[in-house]
C-alpha cells in the first residue's frame, strides 16, 4: 500500500487560514489501512481544526467526508454536489487524491493532509516499512525476491557496499542491510552463485527518471 | 611498452613486481590551492601515486578531477578517484574522458558514503550505477572503445582501473566473492579499507589467494596510522565496517604520555612489514588522514624509500 503520514494540524491550519468553509476529505484506500487517512482520521482532524481556529479566534466551519477511493474519478465524482459549498479542501488521501479533486475541481483550492511517504505495509503495529521504489521494470527475482533498488540505500546492485555492519545499513542503525539479508538467504538456500553474476546497470527509462509515466492498455481503453 | 593497459607509473611499479606505495590527499574544503600544494608536497617521492578523493564522507570539497590535475601539476601521480553518488552515467563518463585527455591514468572506482552524514544531508543522490559496474564501465570504454550505450568512442580513455574492498564489513563470507566479482568486471589494482585486525584480514587473504584473485589483480593493503586514542575508539565505534580491536587500543593506551602517535606509527609499519611478506599482496596504500606530513617518515621508517623509477 502507499504509506503515509499526517501533517502537524498547525501546518494545515496555516494552509486554510484565508478559508471560511473547509472540507476535510478522506479515502477508504491505503491511508485508512495506515490509519492516516480514513473516516476516523478526517473526524479527528476536522475537529482538531475546529478546535484550533476558535482557539486563534478564528471561526472556520469544517465537515468532514470520506470517499471510497480518490484515485478514481467515479468516486472524486460523488461529492460534485458537495465540493462547490466550500472554499478548501483538505484531502488526507495520498499525494493522489489532492490532485484528482484539483483536476476536477479547479475553482475550489485544494490543500494535502498528510505527507504521501513510500510504498510498503506494515512489518509490526505501528510501524510501516518501504519496499517498492516504483521503478518500473522489477528485477527482484535476481535477489531472492528482496529489493536493492528501494531497499539499498545506494540502490546497489552487485553486493553490500563497505558500510554493512551487524545485518544494519551504514546510514542508520535502525535500518535493516538489505544486501545482508540478501546474501544471507542466498547462502542458506545454497544460491549464492547467483549473486556472483555481474548485473548491468538498469534502465531508469522506465522508472521516474524517464519522466512522468502513463500506462495505457488498449483492450481495456473504451 | 604496449603491454600495459594505461601505462601509468603505479601500474609499470606493480608490473615490474616492486612492492607498491600509494597515498591519500583530500581536496581542500575551499579554493585553497596552496594548502593542496602543500598536502601533495610532503607525499612527493614517497608514493608511487596518490589517492585524490572524491567529496569523501559526502562532504563537498573541490572536485577530485580538478584536485588531481594540480597534484599531477605538482609531480606527482594521481590517482582519481570517482563516486557513484553524485554522478550518473552522463557524468561518470565525460568525465573520465576529461580525465583522460589531462594526463590521469589511474582511477579508483567507488560507491562513495551515502549524504546522510555528510555536509549536505538534503541532497538527492544518483546512484545510477553502481561501484562494479562504473569499474565495467571503465573497462570497456578502455578495451573496446565503447560507451555504456554501445556508441564507439573516437580515442579511448585508457585508464589503470582501481577498486576498494572492505574485508571488514558484513557478512564475512560474502567479502572475497565480492572482491572476486570487481576483478572480474575490470579492476586491475584493489586498495582494501583500512586494516587494523591483521588476524581477519590473514584469513580474508587466504580466501583470496585460494580463489586465485592476487593473479588476477594487484591488491594494496590500507594502513591508517592511529593518531590518539580518541581516534581508535572513534573509528572502533562510529564509523561503520571498520573493525578495530581491543587489543589495539589497549596497546594505544599503555604508550607513554606523548607518545600515542609514535605508538600508532609503530603499529603501522609492522603491519607495512608484515604486508610486505604477505602471500598476495603487492603493495600499501597509506591513508594519512591529515597527517600527510608524516609520510615520509613512515615510509623511511617502513623501508619503502627510495621508490623505484620504472
Ligand atoms: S525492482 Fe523496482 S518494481 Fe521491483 S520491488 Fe524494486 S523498485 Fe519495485
Ligand atoms: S549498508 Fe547495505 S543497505 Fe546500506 S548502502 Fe550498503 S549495501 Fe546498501
Amino acid at each position: 500500500m502507499i504509506v503515509a503520514e499526517a501533517k502537524p494540524v498547525s501546518e494545515i491550519l496555516a494552509m486554510v487560514k484565508d478559508v471560511k468553509k473547509v472540507l476535510v476529505l478522506g479515502c477508504k484506500g491505503c491511508v485508512t489501512v495506515c490509519n492516516v487517512g480514513g473516516a476516523k482520521e478526517a473526524g479527528i482532524l476536522a475537529s482538531a481544526l475546529r478546535i484550533a481556529s476558535r482557539k486563534q479566534g478564528t471561526s472556520i466551519e469544517v465537515a468532514e467526508h470520506t470517499l471510497e477511493r480518490q484515485c478514481d474519478p467515479e468516486y472524486i465524482e460523488e461529492v460534485k454536489n458537495i465540493v462547490p459549498d466550500y472554499g478548501a479542501v483538505v484531502s488526507i488521501a495520498c499525494g493522489v487524491g489532492p490532485q484528482f479533486l484539483s483536476e476536477r475541481y479547479p475553482n475550489v483550492r485544494i490543500f494535502p493532509g498528510v505527507n504521501t511517504k513510500f510504498m510498503g505495509g506494515a512489518v509490526a503495529h505501528g510501524i510501516w516499512s518501504e519496499r517498492c521504489a516504483g521503478c518500473g521494470t522489477c528485477v527482484i527475482h535476481y535477489f531472492g525476491g528482496l529489493c536493492p533498488i528501494a531497499r539499498c540505500s545506494k540502490s546497489l546492485m552487485n553486493g553490500p557496499c563497505g558500510g554493512s555492519s551487524h545485518g544494519k545499513c551504514e546510514i542508520s542503525k535502525d535500518v535493516d542491510c538489505i544486501w545482508d539479508m540478501i546474501v544471507r538467504k542466498a547462502m542458506e538456500q545454497g544460491r549464492l552463485e547467483e549473486l556472483l553474476e555481474f548485473r548491468p546497470p538498469k534502465s531508469w527509462a522506465t522508472a521516474r527518471d524517464g519522466g512522468p509515466r502513463q500506462m495505457i492498455r488498449e483492450e481495456l481503453v473504451k | 611498452m604496449s603491454d600495459y593497459k594505461a601505462g601509468s607509473n603505479l601500474e609499470k611499479v606493480l608490473k615490474a613486481g616492486h612492492f607498491a606505495f600509494t597515498g591519500e590527499c583530500g581536496p581542500p574544503q575551499g579554493a585553497n590551492i596552496e594548502k593542496l600544494k602543500e598536502k601533495a608536497s610532503h607525499l612527493k617521492g614517497c608514493v608511487d601515486a596518490v589517492n585524490i578523493t572524491d567529496n569523501q564522507t559526502a562532504v563537498v570539497r573541490m572536485s577530485s578531477w580538478a584536485a588531481s590535475l594540480t597534484v599531477q601539476q605538482e609531480g606527482l601521480e594521481p590517482n582519481f578517484q570517482m563516486v557513484c553518488r553524485d554522478r550518473n552515467r552522463l557524468a561518470i563518463q565525460s568525465d573520465v574522458l576529461g580525465v583522460y585527455s589531462h594526463g590521469i591514468r589511474n582511477m579508483l572506482c567507488l560507491s562513495g558514503d551515502h549524504q546522510r552524514f555528510g555536509n549536505h544531508p538534503e541532497a538527492k543522490n544518483v546512484f545510477d550505477i553502481d561501484s562494479i559496474q562504473l569499474i565495467k564501465t571503465v573497462k570497456v570504454m578502455r578495451d573496446e572503445g565503447k560507451f555504456m550505450n554501445g556508441q564507439d568512442i573516437d580515442v579511448p580513455p585508457r585508464l589503470f582501473i582501481g577498486a576498494a574492498s572492505n574485508p571488514f564489513a558484513e557478512p564475512y563470507d560474502f567479502r572475497a566473492y565480492r572482491l572476486a566479482k570487481k576483478v572480474a568486471a575490470g579492476a586491475d589494482f584493489i586498495q582494501t579499507q583500512c586494516i587494523y585486525n591483521m588476524e581477519r584480514f590473514r584469513e580474508f587473504m587466504k580466501r583470496v589467494v585460494d580463489m586465485g584473485l592476487h593473479e588476477k589483480c594487484f591488491i594494496l593493503a590500507g594502513v591508517t596510522p592511529m593518531k590518539s586514542v580518541g581516534m581508535a575508539q572513534y573509528m572502533a565505534k562510529q564509523v561503520p565496517g571498520m573493525d578495530v580491536p581491543e587489543s589495539l587500543i589497549k596497546r594505544l593506551r599503555g604508550a607513554p604520555k606523548g607518545k600515542v602517535a609514535d605508538e600508532g606509527i609503530k603499529f603501522a609499519v609492522e603491519q607495512i612489514q608484515e604486508f610486505k611478506e604477505m602471500k598476495g599482496i603487492a603493495g600499501v596504500h597509506l591513508m594519512a588522514i591529515e597527517w600527510e606530513h608524516k609520510v615520509r617518515e613512515i615510509a623511511e621508517l617502513a623501508g619503502m624509500l627510495p621508490r623505484p623509477t620504472v
